[in-house]
């Protein structure tokens, strides 16, 4: 079934309190190296018919506008995935 | 006086804006966030809760509900809008308001009688408050702080379109300590702060005089009523 993947990430200047949680939990069981976590979302359309120019467009426009939120958030990548 | 209050699926507190409403002398009319008949009322309330779950972010989906599109629609020709908590976030959510808002600086959900200022009396919402008056009504919530870009902060307060800030105790991070804010036009209004919950004596918050005396709440839609009537 053609997907269209949708990444998107908490802006880089805004605390994200899950990434930080997860770092802390991290660093706790000795991941000492691991400097720092960030969690984003990665949504899934999912087509039954072939995923045409037009509609990864329309996912584009989609990501920007209900998607995500640009006063806090930023689309990273819009892809297709066979 | 007719002023519908939107339910949508998983909103908490449209009830208690619909008894506010009735307080207030107004006639509350239901609606359902499906029905894009928003019944000819002559305002609107979206109520505080967690709409959809707050899924996706909190307001996102409910902004896209055929009843909040009407609202949209109607908000540009001056029908008389008021966001409560998720209400204020579906408005931002929806474009009818600036900026966004996001989880509590300290993480945790708070709920507490919040002091506040009121900053411009002249919105359709707070027109019998004077200004720079001090009010207490309870806050609630979990994604409170306020945050917008440098340059839409100025704009707000060059436009003096910040109509509540906290007083005393930023509870949640918000930028520029602000509470409540504005359209250009002054008929939509969002706040993170529950009015409706201050609008009887006996079940608000504490003041000097009594405890739980407290109503401050009700001027929000005894102003909206006298707005109305002087439209």
């Amino acid at each position: 079934m053609p997907k269209i993947i949708v990444e998107i990430m908490p802006k880089q200047d805004l605390l994200d309190p899950q990434g930080k949680a997860v770092a802390n939990a991290l660093s706790r069981s000795g991941n000492k190296n691991i400097s720092n976590v960030r969690i984003g979302k990665r949504i899934e359309l999912h087509f039954d018919t072939e995923v045409t120019d037009a509609d990864l467009e329309n996912a584009k426009a989609l990501a920007a506008s209900f998607l995500s939120n640009d006063v806090i958030e930023d689309v990273v990548n819009v892809f297709i995935e066979a | 006086m007719k002023i519908g209050v939107i339910t949508y699926p998983g909103t908490l507190d449209d009830r208690d804006a619909q008894r506010a409403i009735r307080l207030a002398g107004g006639t509350p009319v239901p609606l359902w966030h499906a029905d894009s008949d928003l019944k000819k009322v002559d305002a609107v309330v979206l109520p505080g809760g967690f709409s959809y779950g707050d899924y996706l972010r909190c307001g996102a989906i409910a902004a896209q509900a055929p009843a909040t599109q009407e609202v949209v629609k109607l908000a540009a020709q001056g029908l008389p809008v008021l966001g409560i908590c998720n209400g204020f976030q579906v408005l931002v959510e929806a474009h009818l308001l600036p900026g966004g808002l996001i989880r509590n600086e300290k993480q945790h959900f708070i709920c507490r009688d919040q002091k506040l200022r009121v900053e411009n009396n002249q919105t359709a919402w707070t027109n019998l408050f004077d200004k720079d008056q001090e009010i207490t009504i309870p806050l609630k919530n979990g994604e409170g702080g306020y945050i917008a870009s440098k340059e839409t902060l100025k704009m707000l307060e060059a436009e003096n379109r910040v109509v509540f800030r906290y007083l005393d105790l930023n509870p949640n991070g918000s930028m520029s300590d602000i509470a409540g804010l504005t359209n250009e036009r002054g008929n939509v209004l969002g706040l993170m702060p529950h009015p409706e919950h201050a609008v009887e004596p006996g079940f608000g918050p504490d003041t000097d005089i009594a405890m739980r005396s407290g109503t401050d709440g009700l001027k929000f839609f005894e102003s909206v009523l006298k707005a109305l009537v002087n439209a």
